[in-house]
């Protein structure tokens, strides 16, 4: 593998509250190459959205970062003033969010908003930067896009509006791109539509993308590397491949079980007892102990630290269930 | 845009209507018509020629119709003290009033807005709290008594303003106005902070709370995530969307700040409306009275339409609406 | 934790902010002082026998002939600063709270009255609601007591007829919400008359925004309230209140005889602003979607 774009070691974003100091992200490691999908998988509250936002800075207060380092192409990005770092945003790296209805500004038209980002970034006219609006549209399959341009988003349906976002996304050939469940909100044939054409512009591009959903699914049909996040912390990475057909974290397999097309018809579905614990309230061992067929009495007492096997496999679990 | 233009249009014209029958069977129907509009001082020929001039010796539907006839022509009554029509009078002080109001709309405007703004981005810092303390103060203050103290301190202890009336005025387009003589602004800017304060006080509150709910939209921090300077995002992304609500109170509160001009107008002598009709309440002149009510439920359908029209041209989502039914 | 009843956690919200206790406390300070005017005030001020014109227009902290010591001043007349306006405190106060509890009981009747029924009868409520509101309270007011004349009377019934609204269209919106509930729908199946429903379940459910509302009202009921003394329709010069004192100290205002209206607004002043920090904070709390 190249040199990774970005680069994650061990960053830690605690929230301080008026009921105590909640560990949001927990020594998060990660690493990212030009032209590859990493998906980070887990359940809402697990981190994921967090450890997007860890990267780009955009924590707000109560929250901190409070350890670790964020390097774009071999950079600090945790060393870079505001400014420098305002910079790169939607330059370097771009971010898509959620729900395309909440993203783009309500009261400001298309154009206000791809302008302003192109102009925020690169020395160019108006008309320039209109006309490269225009282009980023038709990339992402966005038909008559002079005349969407003037158009302000609550008049286009939900598919279109997270092509605008993409779109913007794209704009400026960032290293990297970090979407936020980006299709979690639309159709199921917008979702795919959506999928392809991604998977399709990074491999163009060569730009690295980090796509954080709940969905395993879809990281199955789209991504090249997968961390699962529990609580905070990475407890399982490897190749897409290896780890949906061999999982060794009993979390990991628990995802895989309980999707309905993972299990032959006719056979129950596998669901993980028990709820997503409180960040405020963990146990003090391994988070997902009391969920855990396998736990021990060494789960409850201790975290397991991370352990990296061949082939580019981590692992955070005291009995994983197959040696690799 | 036209459909929808007419349509209030149409509703303003009915508000007006209602509050004509209101007034009219209010003050007309439930007081003593001859007590209310004829000059208590004159003598009995004079009063039974004026009650029929007035066809008050008619039925009351028909007066109603009477009455509603002057209405639309403009006609609203004579003024006993000035001997001028009530509503000409009226009319000749309103630009004083209008003056008032408008400066200290743009002063709470101007200064209110972003002070909303920094209290509402920065909550825990100190001096987002002194804006709020001075505007929970700002908001209690009877406004007569700032009024007063504005005075006390400005006029009587430091000398530097006025403590009342308009001073020199100069006509653009026939209409006296105070703000381009020095001598008429400084008369003009004790009575305008006076209305200033308050409303500011508003708006601040209403800024903080806009602004602080605006900055937790996903589309303020998905601005931030495009590398947005944080002046265009405060200054667009935020600022435009707070302006809606701030815009729809404010322009409802032009009214109020016409009905408190009443109070202030009073305090600084201001020869507005305000003081026409409290020196009309206590000179018995019911009129003037009638006609300052005709015209300020006239002013409010106005505004409030106005208020409306503005809010479609700043938020697009109602815009669509509107034009659609 | 303890037994975490909605009254015990709002105690505990509302005493988690300093700001609102200390303005809590000052507002049961001055509402004893008012209660109790006749036992603290140092005179009675409106006792001829103990007023000296002698001792008319002292300043502040001065020490009149009968060696009595005016420590707000005194009026023209002689009178303590402070006496009158412990008295004007009494008299403001309970104008505004007999108001404000008449406008309480009649907007909630029909507001109540207005959700339960619909039909024509809300419609008829909520249209002149809708009217009403939509002018200024102060400017009705003074209309209502430019035709009433002068008096505490007439000036309480125009505050309870500027009012009524903000409660009535309070109690039907939130009323309307209560009656769609579950707990309604099996009062009447339980065959209770409908008086009861609505005074038995329907009321106690939608007294928390009246009473933050009636906490502004009362604010606004003093400020309106000096607001129409001060322009001369308001109380009579024989029961001043504050707003007539300081209407009173206007004219010696500008030879700096300042403290005749200075210290009853600051009185009035604090006096809001202890009820506005209070109904702030007590709005906060009872807002769903500020709890955390």
């Amino acid at each position: 593998m190249s040199a990774p774009v970005l680069s994650v070691r061990n960053l830690v974003t605690q929230f301080d509250t008026r009921a105590g100091t909640i560990t949001a992200v927990d020594g998060v490691s990660l690493e990212v190459g030009p032209g590859e999908v990493l998906g980070i998988v887990g359940e809402s509250g697990s981190g994921k959205t967090i450890t997007g936002f860890s990267i780009l800075g955009l924590i707000d207060k109560p929250g901190r970062i409070a350890g670790g380092e964020v390097l774009l192409n071999g950079q600090d990005l945790r060393k870079l003033s505001d400014r420098a770092m305002a910079r790169l945003r939607g330059d370097r790296i771009a971010m898509i969010f959620q729900d395309p209805m909440m993203t783009l500004n309500p009261v400001l038209r298309i154009d206000t908003q791809m302008i302003e980002t192109i102009r925020a970034h690169r020395d160019v006219s108006r008309s320039r930067a209109r006309d490269m609006a225009a282009e980023a549209l038709a990339l992402v399959g966005i038909p008559s896009p002079v005349e969407r341009l003037r158009t302000y988003p609550h008049e286009m349906s939900g598919g279109m509006r997270q092509r605008v976002v993409i779109a913007i996304a794209l704009m400026l050939e960032p290293d990297l791109i970090i979407a936020d469940e980006p299709t979690t909100a639309l159709d199921v044939t917008i979702q795919s539509q959506i999928l392809s054409e991604m998977q399709k512009l990074m491999a163009e591009r060569n730009t690295a993308l980090i796509w954080i959903t709940h969905d395993l699914t879809v990281v199955a049909g789209l991504a090249h590397r997968v961390a699962v996040m529990y609580a905070g912390r990475i407890v399982e990475t490897g190749s897409v491949d290896d780890l949906l057909d061999h999982p060794m974290h009993p979390y990991t397999r628990g995802l895989i079980s309980s999707i309905p097309s993972s299990v032959p018809r006719g056979e129950r579905l596998v669901p993980i007892k028990g709820m997503t614990p409180s960040l405020m309230n963990l146990p003090e061992g391994c988070a997902f102990a009391p969920r855990c067929p396998q736990a021990s009495e060494i789960c409850r007492k201790a975290r397991p630290d991370r352990q990296d096997l061949a082939s580019g496999r981590g692992l955070r679990c005291f009995h994983p269930l197959e040696e690799a | 845009m036209l459909a929808y233009l007419i349509r209030r249009l149409g509703q303003a014209f009915l508000v007006m209507a209602v509050m004509a029958t209101i007034v009219f069977f209010g003050l007309f129907a439930v007081g003593n018509p001859i007590d209310l509009l004829i000059n208590p001082e004159a003598d009995l020929a004079e009063q039974e020629e004026t009650i029929r001039r007035l066809g008050l010796d008619k039925p009351v539907h028909v007066q109603f119709g009477f009455f509603l006839a002057g209405l639309a022509q403009g006609d609203l009554g004579t003024s006993f003290v000035h001997n001028r029509p009530a509503l000409e009078l009226i009319l000749s002080r309103l630009p004083a009033t209008l003056e008032l109001a408008f400066l200290g709309i743009l002063i709470a405007v101007v200064l209110g807005i972003p002070l909303g703004m920094i209290a509402g981005l920065k909550p825990e810092a100190p001096y987002s709290k002194v804006i709020m303390a001075g505007s929970v103060v700002g908001f209690s203050t009877p406004n007569f008594w700032q009024g007063l103290m504005l005075i006390m301190l400005f006029a009587v202890f430091l000398g530097w303003l006025p403590a009342g009336g308009r001073g020199d005025t100069v006509d653009v387009l026939g209409i006296p106005v105070s703000f381009l003589t020095w001598d008429g602004l400084s008369h003009l800017i004790l009575p305008a902070l006076n209305v200033a304060i308050y409303k500011m006080s508003l708006v601040i509150r209403l800024t903080r709370a806009g602004t602080a709910e605006v900055a937790l939209q996903d589309y303020v921090k998905y601005a931030r995530a495009r590398g947005l300077s944080p002046f265009r995002v405060v200054g667009v992304h935020v600022l435009k969307n707070i302006l809606i609500p701030v815009v729809t109170v404010l322009g409802l509160e032009t009214g109020n700040v016409i009905a408190f001009a009443v109070v202030t107008e009073t305090v600084f002598s201001w020869p507005g409306i305000g003081k026409l009709l409290i020196d009309s309440i206590g000179l018995l002149d019911r009129p003037v009275v009638v006609a300052y009510l005709m015209l300020t439920v006239f002013l409010f359908v106005m505004i409030n339409l106005v208020v409306d029209i503005g809010y479609s041209l700043l938020d697009p989502r109602v815009r669509v609406k509107g034009g659609r039914s | 934790m303890t037994a975490d009843t909605p009254l015990r956690r709002f105690v505990v919200d509302f005493l988690a902010s300093p700001l609102a206790v200390i303005a809590g406390l000052g507002l049961l300070a001055i509402a004893l002082t008012a209660l109790f005017a006749g036992i603290i005030a140092p005179q009675n001020p409106y006792d001829l026998a103990q007023i000296d014109i002698m001792d008319g227009s002292l300043t502040p902290g001065t020490e009149g002939f009968g060696g009595f010591t005016y420590w707000l001043g005194s009026d023209e007349q002689g009178r303590d600063m402070l006496s009158a306006m412990i008295y004007g405190l009494r008299i403001s106060l309970m104008v505004s709270f007999v108001a404000v509890s008449s406008a309480v009981t009649v907007g909630m009747v029909l507001g109540l009255l207005a959700a339960a029924r619909g039909g024509w009868v809300e419609t008829l409520i909520m249209r002149i609601v809708d009217i009403q509101l939509s002018f200024p309270a102060l400017l009705v007011a003074l209309l209502l007591l430019a035709s009433l004349g002068k008096g505490v009377d007439k000036v309480i019934i125009a505050l309870i007829l500027v009012q009524w609204a903000y409660f009535a269209r309070t109690v039907r919106a939130a009323a309307l919400v209560e009656i769609r509930k579950d707990y309604v729908t099996a009062a009447r199946a339980a065959a209770l008359p409908q008086w009861r429903i609505l005074f038995g379940h329907v009321l106690p459910n939608v007294m928390p925004p009246v009473l933050v509302i009636a906490t502004v009202q009362i604010a606004n009921a003093i400020a309106i309230e000096a607001s129409l003394s001060f322009l001369g329709v308001g109380v009579p010069i024989t029961e001043p209140s504050l707003g007539l004192l300081i209407a009173n100290g206007f004219d010696y205002l500008l030879s700096g005889r300042y403290w005749i209206s200075f210290y009853p607004g600051v009185a009035l002043l604090v006096t809001l602003v202890c009820i506005n920090v209070v109904g702030d904070h007590v709005r906060d709390i009872l807002n769903p979607r500020m709890q955390r």
